[in-house]
């Protein structure tokens, strides 16, 4: 073990991290110095290679080359269990927690101090109530891990962390599952974790968050570390500039809307879940032509499931969805709501709106591939579609513009243009979205969102469903927030505030008793 | 451009599937010198029993024939994610079809009796998948497990048929009377003779341009036509299929048709082109063979015609080699065939690392 030594030593250095997965060149010799006691925000697009990089750190893949030093000695970590003895933690965006375990169990996985579990987890509560009153962590150690809320949850997985010794901890995108509300809790949490001498790293692709919390920024781009700079001296519009390598424009410019005829109502829908459970609770709302309405809310309070069910993807269990004056009949499904000029980009792309194996022009038809203009007798022409695919892929400047490469090749983000330029080419009146821009670059983003304010203003009514908050308060002319299940709130677009649609998605009604 | 596990396609169609036929005749190599014969005499009478003289050429090319019509059978259900080990069954009850058409119209014209037989035979095999299909659409029953079971239901049903119904009478043998002239399939070397062309006897037979249309069919299918793209949505993605408004139930019962009735068409190919009478398991394994030359072919036509010309090649080789090497019994032959299959189909995956391993700096250099 080589040391150095010296009052600056940095609580983690990494040196020249190289790695590649086959052709992709995920990191290109990264360096980085995170302080001993701050919080070192590290920003990028989807791709850039920043969760790579953390995997690294945690010994999830080894690097090809390059050097972990921790605290001023070198380390090799090849799997997580060197990365725990090191003092490192980190909690992913996705828990690794098992629900059916009590919160005590939970932590103590993979410490549980010998073959008897009991004297592990006698120590272990008394360790954890410590930590717990010294962080501002208190969890419930005898509650049911799965029953509780996600952000008590992703304390749990953080006390955790600290009970296996970390010093260093990682968050992953810790922010996506929680409301704005727990969201700024965390960062109180974070906050004091720092003061009292231990070091954050703060993965994330949200400028506010950045410069909410960290003291430090380092930004990457395409393997590539490309900028780095102390918190207070940058701005959003710098920092996105750096990631994505040119200006870009944050805001979105629109007129104000003027919605006419309602073009899409929705009448005491109730949709019910495979389990039983009702997710969506007797909503109704009208959808006009002309305006974007957009529904926000935490992730999981209905707002999938009702999207699912205007699209025609799931029957609503009682309700009706009304698309130009006409009540839609039980299975008629997603194609009945093509029929009527609805058309659906879905919130999960990979998994619903495109086939991975399949080339981008093969794409550009699911759901079209019976259209006229599209078939000569039995067979498909494939002339046309490849004319109309590339002419689409030009128009919505997809890259590269390559209609027989494969979908996967594609950025998350041409990937994305690409459904919504099939979604869009069918002329629809009504197009309903579900996370327009999850997983897309943000120089994608200001496409996209420029898009379906332009379709907006061709009298077509939009829908979009979004966890973004930043991305319902840019779009919408009209917002409604679920909760529940239910719509606890509506809010003009110019009106609404961040911390008005926070409290309404925290379940919290306008008037209600605290 | 690479492949999803690292090759490139080239590679994968062709280079793959030789390293795996290279690896198993080594190891059936290494098994014939065990058993005291030399392997290059062997692979040498093999090579020369499938393709050495006009006849062992048409009976290797009988057999592909076969494996052309059951590799095509579990290809187009593997599109559409359906696992169809049922084709052994299909073919069976699609003989029947065949056969009763034939009994029937025996005494007619050509003209009549061999397009109804053919018809017949695709009908049969596809009411035979139809079931499995239906439930597994309607009520979730796994395809894998009642096309299994469907492959005992047809023999015990054929076994009882020819040997209480369709038996002819005053034999001992379950078999059923010859079918009559009309409905034969015309073999190759009467048609070559008619012409001029004097060719060597074998079953081989004109349900062979059959299988050559069925392969064109089956591609323009599946990569030409708006049905053919909604079986593969079904199959790659069947939540894309239904965000798509294509009915996965839908595609599960056509693509089953489809699948049955190629292998259905295997009685055309062994009763009316060959045996000219119905009798006891005249598949003879080749529905299960289908699944080895798909997965060899890469479920693709083209590829299916040359992992079916491999197999009826071991077939009729094999046969050979058996009569010729006195230590080489039909069983070794077995193996020989086994090992192809382990290699091509279940080991399939184990060269490909080292493979993309040792093509990796040639992708380099070409990128």
């Amino acid at each position: 073990m080589e040391l150095e030594s010296g009052a600056s030593t940095p609580a983690l250095e990494l040196r020249g991290i190289d790695k590649r997965f086959g052709p992709v060149h995920a990191n290109r010799g990264v360096s980085l110095r995170v302080a001993r006691g701050s919080i070192h925000g590290l920003i990028g697009e989807n791709g850039a290679g920043k969760s790579t990089l953390m995997n690294i750190v945690f010994g999830f893949h080894p690097a090809d080359s390059g050097e972990i030093w921790v605290h001023g000695s070198r380390r090799r970590i090849a799997r997580p269990r060197d990365a725990i003895s090191a003092g490192i933690g980190m909690v992913h965006q996705h828990f690794m927690l098992v629900e059916r375990f009590t919160v005590l169990e939970n932590v103590v996985l993979g410490a549980e101090g010998g073959a008897r579990l009991s004297g592990g987890l006698a120590a272990a509560r008394e360790g954890l109530g410590r930590l717990g009153r010294e962080y501002g962590l208190e969890v419930p150690l005898d509650a049911e891990t799965g029953r509780l809320p996600v952000g008590v949850q992703q304390r749990v997985e953080i006390l955790k962390a600290l009970h296996h010794g970390a010093d260093i901890l990682i968050l992953d995108e810790p922010t996506a599952v929680l409301t704005p509300g727990e969201a700024a809790r965390l960062f109180r949490m974070l906050r004091r974790l720092r003061d009292q001498g231990k070091t954050v790293i703060l993965v994330t692709h949200k400028l506010r968050e950045i410069m909410a919390v960290t003291d430090r920024v380092t930004v990457m781009r395409q393997g590539a570390v490309v900028h780095e700079t102390s918190t207070p001296d940058t701005s959003p519009p710098a920092l996105a500039e750096q990631m994505v390598g040119r200006s870009v424009l944050l805001r979105v410019e629109k007129s104000a809307a003027r919605p006419g005829k309602p073009l899409l109502e929705v009448r005491d829908l109730v949709v019910r879940d495979g389990l039983g459970v009702d997710r969506v609770k007797g909503v109704s709302f009208a959808l006009r032509a002309g305006e974007i309405v957009g529904v926000a809310g935490v992730s999981g309070n209905g707002q999938s499931e009702l999207l699912e069910a205007i699209a025609g993807m799931r029957e609503p269990s009682s309700g009706a969805v009304i698309v130009g004056g006409r009540r839609l009949r039980a299975g008629e499904g997603p194609a009945g709501r093509r029929r009527e000029g609805v058309a659906h980009v879905p919130e999960d792309r990979l998994r619903i709106g495109v086939v991975a194996s399949f080339s981008a022009e093969e794409n550009f038809i699911l759901g079209y591939q019976d259209r006229p203009g599209y078939r000569r007798g039995p067979l498909t022409r494939r002339g046309a579609v490849r004319a109309e695919c590339e002419s689409r892929m030009a128009t919505y400047d997809v890259r590269p513009p390559d209609p027989a490469l494969r979908i996967t090749a594609f950025s998350g983000g041409n990937q994305q243009k690409l459904v919504l330029a099939r979604e869009m080419d069918c002329g629809p009146s009504v197009l309903v979205v579900g996370q327009p821009t999850r997983g897309v670059d943000i120089g994608a983003i200001e496409f996209i969102h420029r898009r379906l304010v332009a379709l907006r203003d061709m009298g077509k009514a939009v829908l979009v469903v979004s966890v973004e908050l930043d991305e319902i308060l840019a779009l919408s002319d009209r917002i409604l927030v679920m909760a529940g299940g239910e719509i606890v709130g509506e809010l003009a677009g110019d009106r609404a505030t961040e911390e008005a649609v926070g409290l309404l998605m925290a379940g919290v009604r306008p008037g209600a008793q605290p | 451009m690479s492949a999803a596990r690292g090759l490139p396609r080239w590679a994968d169609m062709l280079v793959l599937p030789l390293v795996n036929l290279a690896a198993a005749l080594l190891i059936s190599g290494i098994v014939i010198r065990l058993v005291g014969e030399s392997p290059l005499a062997a692979f040498r009478l093999m090579a020369v029993g499938a393709f050495g003289a006009q006849d062992s050429i048409g009976y290797t090319l009988f057999y592909a024939t076969d494996f052309v019509f059951t590799g095509l059978a579990v290809a187009v259900a593997f599109h559409a994610g359906l696992f169809n080990i049922g084709g052994e069954g299909q073919a069976y009850i699609g003989g029947l079809g065949a056969g009763l058409v034939s009994l029937a119209l025996g005494g007619t014209t050509p003209w009549v009796a061999i397009p109804l037989g053919i018809a017949a035979a695709a009908a049969f095999g596809a009411a035979w998948a139809f079931i499995p299909a239906w439930l597994q659409a309607r009520r979730g029953s796994h395809i894998v497990i009642t096309t299994i079971m469907f492959n005992f239901i047809a023999s015990a049903l054929m076994t009882y048929l020819l040997v209480n119904v369709l038996i002819r009478p005053g034999q001992q043998s379950p078999e059923s009377r010859q079918f009559g002239a009309a409905a034969a399939m015309p073999a190759v070397h009467e048609v070559l003779a008619k012409l001029g062309i004097a060719f060597a006897p074998s079953p081989f037979n004109l349900a062979t341009l059959l299988a050559a249309a069925a392969c064109v069919l089956v591609w323009a299918y599946l990569w030409r036509t708006p049905w053919g793209y909604a079986l593969r949505v079904v199959g790659q993605n069947p939540q894309a299929a239904a965000y798509a408004g294509i009915s996965p139930a839908r595609v599960i019962i056509v693509s089953m048709l489809v699948s049955g009735a190629l292998a259905g068409c295997l009685g055309v190919n062994e009763l009316m082109g060959s045996e000219h009478r119905i009798l006891l398991d005249f598949p003879g394994g080749a529905g299960f063979v289908g699944i080895a030359v798909a997965l060899m072919g890469r479920n693709h036509p083209a590829g299916i015609v040359a992992a079916s010309l491999l197999f009826g090649a071991l077939y009729q080789g094999g046969t050979q080699l058996s009569f010729d090497m006195p230590h080489v019994n039909r069983d070794m032959v077995v193996l020989i065939q086994g090992l192809v299959i382990l290699f091509c189909g279940a080991l399939e995956n184990v060269f490909r690392r080292p493979l993309a391993a040792v093509l990796a700096p040639l992708g380099r250099r070409k990128g």
